[in-house]
């Protein structure tokens, strides 16, 4: 008890205010969080005769994982989980290398036009993808294919239901040249110099010298690109037609009606997200704080 | 009602749309979204930043708090609201219930035309806001402490203060937070998608979400396309007024 009079004196009114304010909206923004995880451990009776009290965000009645457990037979879901990973993860591993090489060019590299091919490349940031999907649709549904049948190679056309159609479009981002560029912009011109002296080919400046300087950009480009990845929607859901491709979030149509199983899926899928975030937050938040002054 | 016009091509689909009352519609309805879902996430971002740019105990944890329903997927935020927006037994219904002491009875958040829209508005802003409250928080860190001391000194109250140091060095921020608000209100798609289709009586139809229906769910790329163009132009304009703001601001401080 004297411990907390101790507290509660050593707080000023403007400051237990300020406190009363920060814990209201961390109520605003936590308690859907809350709600999600704690309906995904109960029955769908317990979580229906809860949602009308304040039990909706505690852990009340008989928890268990079997809401988890359901989910898997309701749908593909380890091969929805599969598919994220797999097309996330090859689209960021493919986007440091081709976004690198880029802002490479145009950071260390002298050559005409370079800075207009920045302001060009600078200037899609303003296009949301949401402008071309349509178009980029109509696009990928005529683009050529290989189509192996029986031990032949036939040329078919598109690319709709693929891995491929949801990786290539997203390999190059601007948004990743732009902080490559920003970050081999601060590194000392005199490395190249030296190494040119040395008679190394650019490749290997970027490869042996630029590359292993570059850690925090390249894990900074690796969480902005895979977490929209992880959470794409629109796309895939018009390119792809069979569950064996279909991403997580996709998949969570089969479980939109409310309910416990559909709460179990949803923080399946976003507890990756919370976890990568968590542990990389303060990549996060410089990022975000570095496209405030890109102009 | 589209069929008889399918042989215009090109600049004419537009003329075309404008005669479309579903595509008017949802152009009215995503305009009006971003009237009021830009602002709101704006200034109730501003206003967190303001809250936790201070050193008091756990402040990291709040930021982390706040921030999280950015990093998760607007299917995941949509979905989840829509357990929240039921109606009877409803979480949010039940909150108000008890806040207005049963004043206000169970409202069908997302089945009446006249809440559909603000319900949709509601939920963006809550997943959208914390990315805005960063964007603030670093505008608000790169105001140097001196002017502050220098307003002190002159006896500027918290207002005074907020009116001539705080506000003057944010323009360039609150520009950035304006328009990357817009562009994002805009390309309203996944809560029409997951939560409403559209309806109730078109009231939630938005242009992505045309642009999507007609362009893939009837197969009529042009349409899709024009629909696509359409919505180009309108983030083009909030990005040429970003422009034309930018540049005035340079004029006028030096």
């Amino acid at each position: 008890m004297t411990a907390l009079r101790r507290f509660v004196r050593g707080l000023e009114w403007g400051s237990l205010s300020r406190h009363a304010v920060l814990i209201f909206f961390a109520f605003v923004f936590a308690f859907p969080l809350v709600y999600m995880a704690m309906s995904s451990l109960k029955s769908p009776a317990q979580m229906t005769s809860d949602s009308s009290s304040i039990a909706a965000f505690l852990p009340t009645g008989d928890l268990s994982l079997t809401n988890y457990e359901i989910v898997f037979e309701i749908a593909p879901v380890g091969q929805f989980l599969v598919n994220s990973l797999f097309i996330s993860g090859v689209v960021v591993l493919a986007g440091i290398v081709v976004n690198s090489l880029a802002a490479f060019a145009i950071a260390r590299m002298r050559w005409r036009a370079r800075g207009l091919l920045l302001t060009i490349i600078l200037a899609t940031l303003i296009l949301p993808f949401e402008t071309i999907a349509v178009p980029l649709l109509f696009v990928v549904s005529r683009l050529p294919t290989l189509v192996f049948e029986g031990g032949t190679v036939e040329l078919g056309e598109g690319w709709l239901n693929s891995y491929h159609v949801q990786i290539f479009p997203f390999i190059a981002q601007a948004f990743s040249i732009f902080l490559f560029v920003q970050y081999f912009r601060s590194l000392p011109v005199e490395l190249d110099e030296a190494a040119r002296m040395d008679g190394a080919s650019w490749f290997t400046i970027y490869r042996r010298i630029i590359m292993p300087l570059s850690g925090p950009v390249v894990a900074t480009v690796a969480v902005l690109t895979f977490l929209p990845m992880w959470n794409q929607y629109l796309w895939p859901l018009m390119v792809t037609q069979t569950e064996d491709i279909r991403p997580v979030m996709v998949g969570a149509a089969y479980f939109g009606q409310w309910g416990p199983f559909g709460m179990a899926y949803m923080t399946l899928v976003t507890v990756p997200v919370l976890i990568l975030f968590i542990v990389l937050q303060r990549r996060f938040v410089e990022s975000i704080a570095a496209s405030s002054t890109t102009g | 009602m589209q069929e008889w016009m399918r042989w215009s091509v090109g600049d004419r689909l537009i003329l075309l749309l404008a005669r479309d009352v579903v595509f008017m519609k949802a152009l009215v309805n995503t305009l009006l979204f971003a009237l009021v879902v830009v602002p709101a996430q704006a200034f109730l971002g501003l206003g967190l930043a303001l809250l936790v740019n201070k050193a008091v105990r756990g402040i990291s944890l709040y930021r982390t708090v706040y921030f999280v329903p950015v990093v998760i997927s607007m299917v995941v935020v949509a979905q989840l609201w829509g357990a929240l927006y039921n109606e009877d037994p409803g979480v949010i219904n039940a909150m108000l219930g008890a806040v207005t002491l049963g004043a206000i009875g169970p409202i069908d958040w997302l089945g009446d035309p006249a809440m559909a829209l603000f319900s949709i508005m509601a939920l963006s802003v809550w997943q959208g806001v914390g990315f805005h409250m960063i964007i603030w928080l670093a505008g608000l860190q790169v105001i140097p402490p001196m002017l502050y001391e220098a307003a002190r000194i002159d006896g500027a109250g918290r207002w005074a203060e907020f009116r001539h140091v705080t506000w003057p060095g944010l323009r360039h921020t609150a520009v950035f937070v304006f328009v990357i608000a817009s562009i994002q209100a805009f390309g309203l798609f996944t809560q029409v998608d997951r939560l409403t289709g559209g309806g109730p009586l078109d009231t939630t139809q938005s242009v992505i979400f045309q642009a999507y229906e007609r362009g893939f769910g009837k197969q009529d790329v042009a349409i899709g396309s024009a629909i696509s163009v359409v919505f180009f132009a309108l983030v083009l304009a909030v990005t040429l007024v970003q422009r034309f703001l930018g540049r005035e601001r340079r004029g006028a401080v030096r």
